[in-house]
């Protein structure tokens, strides 16, 4: 969601985050409850498919699921190994074919639109004390919270190693949590300042 | 219009700012001192961030204390540092999230939201994520999301310190654009070229309040220790 979305006019853009969820969902459910290696095919098919429709390349679809290669190089082989080639292909593949659909949510779908869904689907537990519209906020502070942290890392990294500290964890941690603690302060008064708080 | 009615403010045992009466009306209002003279807590004042701890700071009327939402409406904040004050991933969203509170119709905060990047230069940038944009731009769609609200002030905390010096300009030249009153803390005092009035703040106290020319002068003495002024110890208000 950090910076995946690519903009478009597709019919995959265009539908509502609500739908794109609720098919990300059933095919969870269809795949898990039919486990077969021909539904799993299926399945895979229609999400290549509907990245094609995205306007989206196969290296797209390839780069949703790569950080997942070195569960499948461990978990494929030991599913074979104690539950024979089905049970793993159907493992694996419906891991991967989720994963990948999941990316093509993130990848055509606003992060204001998920967020908008997501204070729609809390709103009923406004009764019961929810804000919605707060717990909207920290889905979006947590998504944007990961760039900011991979920056303050990179920088206390280079600090360390320009005062030629490389093997001290604590010239690593300290600047981070120091600094990740000043951002939170810094963030927190602009929200105010924003009129989140109003 | 902005009032101080004999505002103090300290932090713990520590005075920041001491008995300030002002009224604020002119279009452009500079404040200038050292690093923990004052000036940010006077900024954060202004908008209700900061609640005085004896006095009271009136915009148009709303007291900050008791009517800090209606105080924001009116009054719009930029920090020094963009990172912080940028919430959602991408630029379009970032400058929409300032709207939601306004609940408008999606098509009138689309709108809003593109007549403001295109105003800023931003408009290419509308789906890229906020973080890869450079020190600049990101400043820039930082004025953009408090803009787009439309503001009748603007308060800027040293927004051109972590600038080069032709993004700097940049965020200045579009600051005396601006319809809106604005009132600039900074150390770059080029920037106050052309604006009505100055403010030199040492010590939580202003000292000196004239014309840009006379201020600047002030405060280099100030600086060299030349006016009998105790300047700030470099600490962080």
């Amino acid at each position: 969601m950090i910076g995946l979305f690519r903009p478009g006019t597709s019919t995959v853009h265009r539908a509502p985050a609500g739908a794109k969820l609720l098919v990300l969902a059933l095919g969870a459910v269809v795949l898990v409850l039919l486990r077969t290696p021909v539904a799993v095919a299926v399945a895979a098919g229609l999400v290549v498919g509907l990245y094609l429709l995205a306007a989206l390349s196969p290296r797209d679809l390839l780069r949703q699921v790569w950080p997942l290669r070195w569960v499948v190089v461990v978990l494929l082989p030991f599913q074979w190994w104690t539950a024979g080639w089905r049970t793993a292909v159907v493992v694996v593949g419906t891991m991967l074919v989720l994963v990948a659909t999941a990316g093509l949510v993130t990848l055509t779908t606003r992060t204001t639109a998920l967020l908008d869904l997501f204070e729609w689907l809390l709103s009923p537990l406004r009764h019961v004390g929810v804000d919605p519209q707060r717990v909207s906020l920290l889905l979006a502070l947590t998504i944007r919270a990961v760039p900011v942290l991979v920056d303050t890392l990179s920088d206390a990294r280079d600090a360390r190693r320009a005062r030629g500290l490389e093997r001290s964890p604590r010239a690593l941690l300290v600047p981070v949590v120091v600094r990740t603690m000043r951002h939170a302060d810094r963030l927190g008064e602009a929200l105010v300042a924003r009129g989140v708080d109003d | 219009m902005i009032e101080l009615d004999e505002v103090s403010h300290r932090f713990g045992e520590r005075v920041v700012l001491r008995d300030v009466t002002l009224d604020l009306s002119e279009r452009r209002i500079g404040v200038i001192g050292a690093n923990g003279s004052g000036k940010s807590t006077f900024a954060r004042l202004l908008n209700g961030l900061v609640v005085p701890t004896r006095g009271r700071v009136l915009v148009e009327g709303h007291d900050t204390r008791r009517e800090g939402a209606e105080v924001r409406r009116r009054v719009g904040f930029v920090f020094t540092d963009p990172d912080a004050q940028i919430v959602m991933p991408t630029v379009a969203e970032d400058v929409g999230f300032s709207l939601r509170r306004l609940r408008l119709s999606s098509s009138e905060r689309d709108r809003r939201v593109r007549e403001v990047l295109d105003r800023f230069g931003l408009a290419d940038h509308a789906d890229q994520p906020a973080h890869l944009l450079s020190g600049g731009q990101k400043q820039l769609l930082a004025l953009a999301a408090v803009l787009v609200t439309e503001p009748t002030v603007l308060v800027c905390d040293e927004p051109t310190t972590l600038l080069d010096l032709r993004n700097s300009e940049r965020v200045a030249s579009l600051l005396r654009e601006l319809p809106q009153q604005v009132v600039l803390v900074t150390h770059h005092l080029d920037l106050l070229e052309g604006f009505d009035r100055v403010l030199v703040v040492d010590d939580g106290e202003v000292v000196h309040d004239a014309t840009p020319e006379s201020a600047v002068q002030f405060y280099r003495d100030l600086s060299r220790g030349l006016s009998g002024g105790r300047l700030g110890d470099g600490g962080s208000p």
